[in-house]
């Protein structure tokens, strides 16, 4: 995090990120859609109080990944994949490998 | 006086007026060399601000947060002698470090010995996929020379240079090209089929011109082959060097490209994200690195179509050329990044 890190899923790094990685967008353009698609404004993206209160609404893991019943790990993805309207490739191959998807 | 330091990290007073003139300086170096634009006077008064705040941690401002990706990841607790699982260490990622995404890494960071554990490393890709949410890259090195006599098939360019044997070195460049695109296709092939987000090649274009060129060839055929992994081409040095000379990347020469031209060919070849680099000059003050390294950064995100992540530690980014960076100069360098560079992310 840092000096100048977003915070990863103790804020909204991780999606942002996503963004960046999978569509090519640039800062900007990444924090807008995902402010977008979690109806927050763009300068909360960064904020681990609202964020954290977010995360926990959305059930896409906070940094207390072991604690009460919020998803965790894998089971957070597939809301991303969801939430951010994503393919992501670890949801998909969890999908294949459990029976629940198939190519085509 | 502005307490900074030299590029080998050690402590140098200067007065603002000194520090002035050494980000200019820092500057007019960037602009001379890579025939780009200069920051304006605006920007380089940004930067002295930066350089001669008080504070030893110095940060943005609200907003001006940007996006982390790391190289060789799970290696930086390995070298501390720590003696954790590669997936514990990605969780340490995610949920100690803030990290926005996450990198697993093996020790011996080269595609080339990676080849040969890959279903090990498939097993790390996917048990650290299951326990994280954060997106994860696998990363490693293209790293041509290992592909040299007598550790590797391919007669050694660097042995045969020095005798004058021009062509024989430039065929042996090609050969071991051949080589690191079939290594790096199988091992990326192999980790993102075990549920990585992505691959990122660290350290691209070390050994120059061929190296860049190999790295290209391997996003391309990645891209072709799953078109929706993201990849990350991280340089090793601000200019790719011409070992060989007359390789070409869709009709570019290589030899003799600067960050804002690399890019381009990054892009082209189907990278996600390009991590520029600007080498840090141990002789000259973090000022003047300062202000070498935001100008070429700066024109290459101005020239870039998909983010630009700058690579900001030991020796690159302006950061001092020593195993243990100054937080005083990392904080600087990562402010004066987001906020005069207007990068993606470092």
């Amino acid at each position: 995090m840092h000096a100048s890190g977003m915070g990863g899923i103790r804020t909204a790094g991780d999606l942002v990120a996503r963004m960046q990685m999978s569509k090519k967008m640039r800062l900007k353009e990444a924090k807008e859609y995902v402010a977008g698609k979690l109806k927050v404004s763009v300068s909360d993206l960064a904020d681990e109080v609202i964020m954290n209160e977010v995360r926990q609404d959305l059930d896409i893991a906070t940094v207390y990944g072991g604690m009460g019943e919020q998803s965790r790990g894998i089971e957070a993805k597939f809301r991303i994949a969801k939430l951010l309207d994503l393919e992501i490739n670890s949801v998909n191959r969890f999908l294949k490998k459990t029976g629940w998807y198939q190519e085509g | 006086m502005i307490v900074t330091r030299m590029g080998d990290g050690s402590f140098v007073s200067m007065s603002e007026e000194e520090v002035k003139a050494d980000v200019r300086e820092g500057v007019e170096d960037a602009v001379k060399r890579g025939k780009i634009e200069p920051l304006s006077a605006d920007e380089i008064n940004h930067l002295v601000d930066i350089c001669c705040r008080p504070q030893k941690f110095v940060s943005v401002r609200h907003g001006n947060e940007l996006i982390l990706t790391y190289d060789s990841g799970t290696l930086k607790i390995t070298r501390l002698g720590i003696p954790i699982g590669m997936p514990q260490i990605m969780q340490l990622y995610e949920r100690a470090f803030a990290a926005d995404t996450l990198e697993l890494a093996y020790v011996h960071y080269s595609f080339k010995p990676i080849k040969m554990i890959v279903p090990e490393e498939q097993y790390a890709v996917a048990e650290t996929s299951l326990v994280t949410t954060a997106p994860l890259f696998y990363g490693a090195m293209p790293n041509l020379p290992l592909y040299t006599q007598p550790d590797g098939p391919c007669p050694n360019a660097a042995e045969l240079l020095p005798a004058g044997k021009i062509a024989e070195a430039r065929a042996a460049q090609e050969e071991a090209v051949e080589y690191a695109v079939k290594d790096m296709v199988f091992v990326a092939s192999g980790v993102y089929e075990a549920g990585s987000d992505g691959i990122d090649f660290d350290t691209t274009a070390a050994a120059g011109d061929a190296e860049f060129q190999a790295t290209l060839l391997a996003c391309e055929q990645l891209k072709a082959r799953y078109p929706d992994m993201a990849i990350e081409i991280g340089m090793a040095g601000e200019f790719v060097l011409g070992f060989h000379g007359q390789l070409t990347y869709d009709g570019v020469r290589l030899a003799g490209l600067y960050p804002h031209q690399q890019v381009k060919l990054a892009e082209k070849a189907g990278a996600s994200i390009f991590g520029a680099v600007v080498n840090t000059n141990s002789s000259r003050s973090f000022p003047w690195n300062l202000g070498r390294a935001v100008t070429f950064c700066k024109a290459c995100v101005e020239a870039a179509n998909i983010p630009v992540h700058a690579n900001v530690g030991m020796g690159v980014g302006a950061v001092p050329l020593v195993m243990t960076p100054p937080i005083d100069c990392v904080s600087r360098a990562s402010t004066a990044m987001a906020e005069v560079g207007k990068l993606d992310g470092l």
